[in-house]
């Protein structure tokens, strides 16, 4: 159980400055719970928490501290539950407990607050309920059909009454309330055939009951209501499980900033309380909270995520940075120019509701079959009507007993399930492999794609840089340069330090970042420089002429200068993913905001034809609706806040778990794998599932045809019903579960979790 | 059908206790932590 004591070194470099903790602090404040007896409640998210272990560690260490009541860890959902003696109590020891035993404390989202689940609660308490009914009834009803004589046949239908009817009125709520909502909205979902076959059902078998008729119904409408709950819980959990591990990942971002005030005191202030004017002081390693202008100190900005732009880029006073770009090398203090809701994060927040519109449209397959369905359901059991009352001459009572059995052998238990078991095998699958889903209707639409669009920077690449030639000689410049390079968080820095892993780390002193340069130190005496080209310059003996594409340069004081050439690193899969979709018949193409040279040199080496670069967001958004209006339906992989609009408008999209905040939102996949492949996997998964929805209808539909010929001729008994509905249900379960034969060939999900550094080494 | 007046609401009743058994069960938070759940069994102080 050693993944415990990971994950907390690899973020000390990046964060814990005072500031940040004291913004914490102040969520955490904002989230407590004041209990009756005066305790007051904490929820911590921890993500790091892993294991069985972990949970010992957490409630040991803290259950220990003087005014903690008790510390509950909760493993499923990544969070402590703190209950401290009073409000006086300071929280600021405990969270440095916990960041001390390696489990950094960070705020609870807004989602996540919501601990408990009140619809899943609702949903396991009506299954609970049709089940005691289901079981219950279907055993008084063995004797009716075994040939029950009058007197006991009459009792037993009125002990399933009083059992039918309370389960369907409170089992059948989700149903009616959903049936009810769409009809409102002048719309039929699944869910009105199966209310009106269930209410049919159980008003009937009433109202044959009170006059001593054989035709009661009360089994057929307590286990339809039975295996559809089951549906839907099983939905329901797969989507609360996507929406928590997003929503986990969404705690990793910035939710404020630290404010200088006047008289140079520093505080912590949430997003929507900064405004233009105000002073922000923001550490190395952390985000720009809002667009600003720098006042004071340099550093680089790695703008990736917020323009697709690879390279790092020396900002200064006097120069504009954006909300969401991330500060690497040094502190800076920055005046605000907008406040967070008129930030550039904001235009594309904008750009992204109207582009959303169109997808809104989508309808999924089941409310498709629906709309098909329902009306012809309502015509045949209509005409039966009609015809047993011309046939018998005005025999009412026969003719809508007849026309009432022919809705419910119509009602769609098995259609009910077709698509949401199919659903939520595929989702297990896709789960299984490090693939989030937000909603089913995406595996519709992904199954139906005809192009694929790609992001470049952060999506067919790592968005890390790697070395790919240098000219230290290894040896002792190699000892040193790496010394220097592993102080450095600048990505050049660190994918240096990367390529030269195989030698030792040479003793240096005096070792300093000049944000905005590089590093410098002292070894033996001389200094020695890595870092910009003209600054290493200035030491360097020589001023040899750095070669063309060179990203970083190291000398010693009056040595000769050494180079380093980065280029970006291919995440795994990305050529085998392009080739597989074109397999499928599906071409892909590049949509990048990076600079033509580098989106060039990334097509040829994944084999893409089509690639656009320089692109702004309202660029990708334009290309993306062209294509829609020629009728293609394209798929959109992208991470960064300038794909968002373009995530939102695509037919269907997939972001990494790496992307920003705004682009996993957007999208309706996210794979938490470094490897492509996946994105190919799903594609097949939603491929398979789309064939095995249109079966499990075919399946249904057949039984269907067998069945209503029965019911219009008035043949129809409980018995047969019960048989046809149970076996058509395990019919189409059973075919749903033959997804989880489908292989994939990615790696399982605990081997994908080596840490980064390994894939950089091989 | 002397059996059945004592023998359904027998029946019925071991079924409500079931029920009213699950029922409590999830009023009271025990399907919360499943994960933790399944961990914690093997401390030998919790």
């Amino acid at each position: 159980m050693s993944c415990c004591t990971t994950g907390f070194s690899q973020e000390a470099a990046v964060t814990t400055s005072d500031g940040l903790k004291a913004g914490l602090l102040a969520e955490l404040e904002l989230g407590a719970r004041h209990l009756e007896d005066g305790t007051v409640n904490y929820l911590v998210a921890v993500p790091a928490m892993h294991c069985g272990n972990c949970i010992l560690i957490i409630e040991q260490g803290l259950n220990g501290m003087a005014g903690v009541v008790k510390a509950r860890a909760n493993l499923s959902l990544r969070q402590v539950s703190i209950t401290l003696q009073s409000a006086e109590v300071p929280l600021a020891p405990i969270a440095s407990k916990l960041d001390e035993l390696g489990y950094k404390p960070q705020a609870m989202g807004d989602a996540a607050r919501q601990t408990k689940d009140e619809t899943l609660r609702g949903l396991l308490r009506a299954v609970a309920v049709a089940g005691f009914a289901a079981a219950n009834v279907m055993l008084l009803s063995i004797p009716v059909w075994t040939g029950a004589d009058g007197a006991t046949e009459t009792l037993f239908h009125y002990i399933s009454a009083l059992i039918a009817v309370p389960a369907v009125a409170f089992a059948g709520r989700p149903f009616f309330i959903s049936a009810l909502g769409a009809l409102k909205r002048r719309r039929v979902n699944m869910d009105v055939p199966i209310s009106l076959g269930v209410l049919l059902a159980t008003g009937m078998s009433l109202y044959e009951s009170f006059i001593g008729g054989g035709q009661a119904y009360f089994d057929a409408a307590v286990s339809l209501l039975f295996f559809l709950l089951i549906g839907r819980v099983l939905d329901h959990m797969m989507r609360s499980r996507a929406r928590q591990a997003a929503s986990r990942l969404a705690q990793l971002a910035s939710k404020g900033g630290m404010v200088v005030s006047e008289n140079g005191e520093i505080h912590y202030l949430p997003l929507d309380g900064i405004r233009p004017g105000m002073v922000l002081r923001v550490a190395a390693g952390e985000r720009f909270p809002v667009d600003g202008t720098i006042i004071d100190g340099a550093s680089d900005v790695d703008r990736a995520l917020v323009t697709g732009e690879s390279v790092p880029v020396a900002i200064g006073p006097d120069m504009g940075v954006e909300a969401g770009t991330l500060n690497l090398t040094g502190p800076v203090d920055l005046r605000a120019t907008r406040a967070a809701q008129d930030s550039f994060l904001a235009e594309i927040t904008q750009m992204m509701a109207a582009a959303e519109n169109g997808r809104s449209a989508y309808m999924q397959v089941s409310d498709r079959m629906a709309k098909a369905y329902a009306p012809m359901v309502h015509l045949l059991a209509f005409s039966t009507l009609a015809g047993w009352l011309i046939y018998t001459h005005g025999d009412f009572h026969r003719a809508l007993t007849a026309a009432v059995s022919v809705l419910i052998i119509t009602c769609p238990c098995a259609l009910g399930l077709a698509v949401p078991v199919a659903h939520v095998v595929s989702a297990g699958r896709l789960f299984a492999n490090g693939i989030l889903m937000k909603d089913g209707s995406a595996l519709e639409r992904l199954a139906a794609i005809t192009r694929a669009a790609f992001d470049k920077t952060g999506t067919l690449t790592t968005g890390e840089p790697s070395v790919s030639s240098t000219t230290i000689p290894p040896g002792e410049e190699s000892s040193l340069a790496r010394a220097l390079a592993m102080r450095s968080v600048h990505p050049a820095a660190k994918a240096l330090a990367a390529a030269l892993r195989g030698h030792a780390i040479a003793q240096v002193s005096d070792l300093h970042e000049v944000p905005g340069f590089g590093v410098e130190a002292t070894a033996q005496g001389r200094k020695l420089r890595l870092g910009r080209a003209s600054w290493v310059a200035e030491l360097a003996g020589e001023n040899s002429p750095a070669p063309r594409q060179t990203n970083v340069a190291f000398a010693l004081q009056g040595g000769p200068m050494r180079f380093a050439t980065l280029s970006e690193s291919l995440r795994e899969g990305a050529a085998e993913l392009v080739q597989s979709l074109r397999a499928a018949r599906i071409e892909s193409l590049i949509m990048s905001g990076d600079g033509a040279p580098q989106v060039e040199a990334v097509a040829r080496a994944c084999g893409i034809a089509e690639a656009h670069a320089g692109l702004k967001p309202g660029n990708k958004l334009a290309l993306l609706q062209a294509a829609a209006a020629r009728g293609e339906k394209v798929l959109m992989v992208g991470d960064g806040l300038n794909d968002a609009p373009a995530l939102a408008a695509a037919y269907v999209s997939i972001a990494p778990s790496s992307a920003s905040d705004v682009g996993r939102m957007a999208a309706d996949f996210v794979f938490t794998r470094d490897d492509l492949s996946t994105v190919a996997f799903a594609h097949q998964v939603a491929v398979k599932t789309g064939r095995i929805v249109k079966e499990n209808f075919a399946l249904a539909i057949i039984y269907n045809v067998f069945a209503v010929p029965l019911a219009m001729s008035g043949h129809l008994n409980p018995l047969i019903a019960a048989v046809a509905m149970s076996s058509s249900s395990i019919i189409v379960v059973a075919n749903s579960l033959r997804l989880q034969l489908l292989q994939s060939e990615a790696p399982s999900f605990h081997e994908a979790q080596t840490p980064l550094i390994m894939a950089h080494a091989a | 059908m002397n059996g059945l007046v004592f023998l359904i609401p027998v029946a019925l009743g071991l079924g409500g206790l079931g029920l009213a058994a699950f029922l409590w069960s999830l009023a009271s938070g025990q399907y919360d932590d499943l994960d933790g759940a399944a961990n914690r069994i093997l401390h030998d102080d919790d």
